[in-house]
């Protein structure tokens, strides 16, 4: 069975990824990287990864995050995080991320941001 | 209370999964709660996958080696590779502007971060040892 579960959605031009499971070394890591890449080639460049049921990241699976974040910006894209778990946000506060990342807790506003 | 877990693994990224796995098993079954659970969870977690990676670089010729330690509000890790060693302060500092959107180089501050001691020590037979402390 997967670690991870990854789902999207469409909202206007942007692509919502739910993601469901472990972003972790290997298989967490490799899926993340994949469907960003996939979304890019498509030309989908206005991403919001919801993270709510991630139940568990590691420092492979934030520096996935970065990779993904760093890749949308060189196609000038956008990619905003939704919905951090009490952990995910404390890694991302350990490691000054969150000044990097823009962070919603509501879809609709999160939505909104890309206008 | 003393209770000690030795596991031997080898150089695979599935090895990361399962040392976690056995660590929160015997750290439940020692009493710990989980804050401590949670904190061993990631520092098993990171020092695997570092001694896999960095350290043993996937050889499957050397093996990575576990030993967790229970004991009186005190829970103990110890990891060990057979890699070349390197030197702690010579790592980057992953939240440095210059680095802060670098793809990797986090887990060390993760350890240091959850782990209430962590210290690295070179191996008189070769490789490095990683040893952290958790108190409950």
């Amino acid at each position: 069975m997967s670690d991870i579960t990854i789902s999207e959605r469409q909202a206007g031009d942007v692509t919502i990824l739910d993601l469901e499971g472990k972003v972790t070394i290997g298989e967490g890591s490799v899926a993340l990287r994949n469907a960003i890449r996939r979304l890019l080639g498509e030309g989908k460049n206005k991403i919001l990864l919801n993270l709510g049921s991630v139940g568990y990241i590691d420092s492979s699976g934030i520096g996935e995050l970065v990779s993904s974040f760093t890749a949308v910006n060189k196609e000038n894209g956008t990619l905003k995080l939704l919905n951090l778990t009490q952990k995910i946000q404390d890694l991302l506060a350990i490691t000054k991320l969150l000044t990097v990342f823009d962070v919603y807790e509501d879809e609709a506003a999160a939505l909104a941001s890309f206008e | 209370m003393s209770s000690n877990l030795e596991l031997i693994l080898p150089s695979r990224i599935e090895s990361v999964d399962e040392a976690a796995s056995k660590a929160e098993i015997f750290a439940r079954e020692n009493g710990f709660g989980d804050d401590v659970v949670s904190a061993v969870d990631l520092a098993v977690r990171e020092s695997v996958a570092n001694a896999v990676k960095h350290g043993n670089k996937f050889d499957d010729d050397k093996s990575v080696e576990v030993t967790l330690e229970a004991v009186v509000n005190a829970f103990s890790i110890q990891v060990r590779d057979h890699g070349t060693g390197f030197t702690i302060t010579e790592i980057p500092d992953p939240t440095d502007p210059a680095n802060i959107l670098n793809a990797s180089g986090r887990g060390i501050l993760f350890m240091r971060s959850f782990m209430d001691e962590v210290e690295w020590v070179n191996h008189a037979e070769g490789g490095t040892i990683v040893k952290m402390i958790k108190r409950s």
